[in-house]
């Protein structure tokens, strides 16, 4: 049992960032914009995060370091998700297309950036990640935590969440009564590339010592598959978050039960994706989708 | 009709016709590429001198040739031309398959295991290795086109998750090879292997194999079942406007899930390609080859069509193959992901030129009635 509850804090670490992630395109989506860029925009913010620390690290900035540079991997974050937002919103592309597109372009220019400012295809080793707390918990769980709660707050106890559900519904309707789809959408957007890109930056700074072409490995997708899992609410996302996080928690902690040793460490890593896949098959008839989810807005047209 | 468009300028038919655009949009993604390299104080010509040398075996700056170089980019396209059909099979019947990862890393691991446990007969085994690695591909994919056609899952989340499922899956299998360490297994018996002698000496040592025929059939196959079989047809049809093709008969659900074994199928046979002609041992994954991944690209470079997959594939093979290359230049190799990533995003900007088109129309109408 104390085992099990000296997991919590290994835990808390990895659901963070999925969390904070699958809210983002929770919001996303409840736009009606579909967002698997998910992957590439928390890649964007881990190498931005881990960068900006390492260099203002050698220039003695101190403490504050890994709080401006998670800042800078979120807005990094923010800046990449507009070519999404151009694609899907101003040019009704295929959102699977541009979301591809930039999980291929982030594989890319995360690395290719690093061979710059580095000479390495990883950056640099910081001396110091992010501390935790008196009872071993990173500050990160409290960051997802908060993200968690203002997002339920805006999206449904505020007109702004309102209309921002509305242009995931039924854009036509929205707009006729005076929303501005175009705006609200970028808005969502720009805050799942915010959220995903602050989620990458605090699993660098949390979990490893530099940014290298696997550190995020697949945990993007986890959160796509959260929202789904969750049925596009907070409290129904927050759980499936915990869920596939603890999962990866068993994966990577597994060694330390025996009972569980004799399993290879794979099958936890495979639980996510084959509950998500399960739970689709099982509820599936019923769409909890928004409504509006992918389709291109066009004005005039129904 | 044919009239009007001889009367159209030049620049208005290459944007009605999707090769063109196909062409622009890979030169756009090379332009912003260069740019970008000579922002960063690179030698932008070192970068061409590495794809032309990938091209042709020419290195310019000593004037010695080596043909190897040669067959090594027509081997690291193979995998790419597959799995862009299996991302273009798909898209054909109105489907997107981001699982040709999943899928490729299924046939790899099958091939694997056939290749290392099966019998060690000479022009048997590796056939039946590369049979095992295609259905298990059509059979991964063949999950997902039920999983649509049955359940009305997302094809684009499902095919995400077995993505992973695969990756780890694999892993499992592997490890319980024998000869199994961290990264690889025993080495394949001789006759498992597709080695060809014949490339092997005109290619100087390239690793070109007998997985370049089973593309060219694979091309063949591909442009046969699309565009002259029934079932072809139907899968286009259901692809164009589903309700149309259900009303005039068509069986959508069983074409749904047939196009997906078919596409999967793809992928697995460059998932067996790879395992047995590109390495002489079972590899145990760490992580993605992105070949599923990139063939979604080079799909929609080629507009699914046979050729032009082809031809988009030969890009990206030749791409991969001047890494190496580029590095030694002082060029970071990841450009060439940088390049193929910019491409996809154009390729998604490309709605743009529909919208023009919208646009352009309505001033001229705006024009004629103000005429008026």
């Amino acid at each position: 049992m104390s085992t099990l509850i000296g997991m919590i804090p290994s835990i808390l670490m990895i659901v963070s960032p999925i969390l904070i992630t699958a809210v983002g395109g929770m919001i996303c989506e409840k736009s009606g914009v579909v967002n698997i860029a998910l992957e590439g925009l928390m890649g964007v913010g881990a190498f931005a995060a881990a960068a900006a620390h390492v260099l203002m690290e050698a220039a003695g900035v101190g403490l504050p370091s890994i709080w401006i540079s998670l800042g800078i991997g979120a807005l990094i974050g923010a800046t990449f998700s507009l070519i999404h937002a151009f694609a899907a919103i101003n040019l009704n592309a295929d959102q699977t297309i541009s979301g591809t597109g930039i999980n291929l372009l982030a594989d890319g220019v995360t690395i290719f950036a690093a061979q710059i400012l580095f000479s390495a295809d990883r950056t640099k080793e910081f001396r110091m990640g992010m501390q935790t707390d008196g009872l071993g918990v990173y500050p990160t769980a409290y960051i997802a935590l908060v993200v968690v709660l203002l997002a339920w707050f805006v999206l449904y106890k505020i007109p702004f969440g309102m209309h921002l559900r509305a242009c995931g519904e039924h854009p036509h309707a929205a707009d006729s009564v005076g929303i501005n789809v175009r705006r609200i959408r970028y808005i969502a957007v720009l805050t799942s590339g915010l959220l995903a890109g602050l989620a990458g930056g605090c699993i660098v700074l949390t979990q490893t010592i530099q940014y290298t072409s696997n550190t995020i490995n697949g945990r993007g997708f986890i959160a796509l598959a959260a929202v789904s899992f969750g049925r596009w609410r907070p409290i129904g996302v927050t759980f499936a978050a915990f869920l596939f996080g603890t999962a990866q928690a068993f994966a990577i902690i597994a060694n330390n039960f025996p009972a569980l040793r004799v399993l290879p460490t794979e099958v936890f890593n495979i639980l996510p994706y084959v509950v998500t896949l399960v739970a689709l098959v099982v509820f599936s008839g019923k769409n909890y989708a928004p409504r509006a989810n992918g389709k291109p807005y066009i004005k005039g047209a129904s | 009709m044919k009239s009007e468009t001889r009367q159209e300028p030049l620049s208005t038919r290459m944007l009605r016709s999707d090769g063109a655009v196909s062409v622009l949009v890979v030169l756009l993604g090379f332009l912003v590429g260069t740019i970008l390299v000579a922002l960063v104080g690179r030698n932008p010509l070192n970068m061409y001198k590495a794809i032309l040398q990938a091209l042709s075996g020419f290195n310019i700056d000593n004037g010695k040739m080596n043909v190897r170089y040669i067959g090594e980019t027509l081997n690291y396209s193979v995998p790419f031309i597959l799995c862009g059909f299996s991302m273009a099979f798909a898209a054909r019947a109105g489907l997107f398959n981001i699982g040709g990862e999943g899928q490729y890393i299924m046939g790899m691991t099958v091939a694997t295991v056939i290749g290392l446990l099966g019998p060690s007969i000479t022009g048997m085994h590796w056939i039946l290795a590369i049979i095992g690695a295609m259905l298990i591909g059509a059979f991964w994919g063949g999950i997902v086109g039920i999983l649509k056609a049955k359940y009305e899952v997302s094809e684009v989340v499902s095919t995400i998750m077995l993505n992973y499922v695969a990756l780890y899956l694999s892993r499992i299998i592997s490890l319980q090879l024998p000869g199994a360490s961290t990264y690889r297994t025993g080495s394949f018996p001789e006759t498992a292997l597709l080695n060809n002698g014949f490339f092997k000496t005109i290619t100087n040592n390239s690793m070109l194999n007998n997985g370049f025929f089973l593309m060219i059939i694979a091309v063949v196959v591909y442009w046969f079942i699309m565009e002259k079989t029934n079932l072809g047809f139907g899968l286009r049809a259901t692809g164009f406007n589903k309700e149309a093709a259900r009303c005039s008969g068509i069986p959508v659900v069983r074409s749904i899930a047939i196009s997906m074994a078919i596409a999967g199928a793809f992928a697995g046979l460059a998932g067996g390609i790879v395992a047995l002609g590109s390495f002489n041992y079972g590899r145990i994954l760490s992580g993605m080859d992105n070949y599923g991944f990139n063939g979604i690209a080079v799909a929609l470079v080629g507009n699914n069509t046979a050729i032009g997959t082809m031809l988009a594939g030969f890009l990206f093979g030749l791409l991969k193959n001047s890494q190496a290359l580029m590095q030694g230049k002082q060029i970071p190799k990841e450009i060439t992901f940088i390049i193929q990533g910019l491409i996809v995003v154009f390729i998604a900007l490309r709605s743009a030129i529909a919208i023009y088109f919208a646009w352009r129309n309505k001033r001229q109408l705006q024009k004629e009635v103000l005429a008026k």
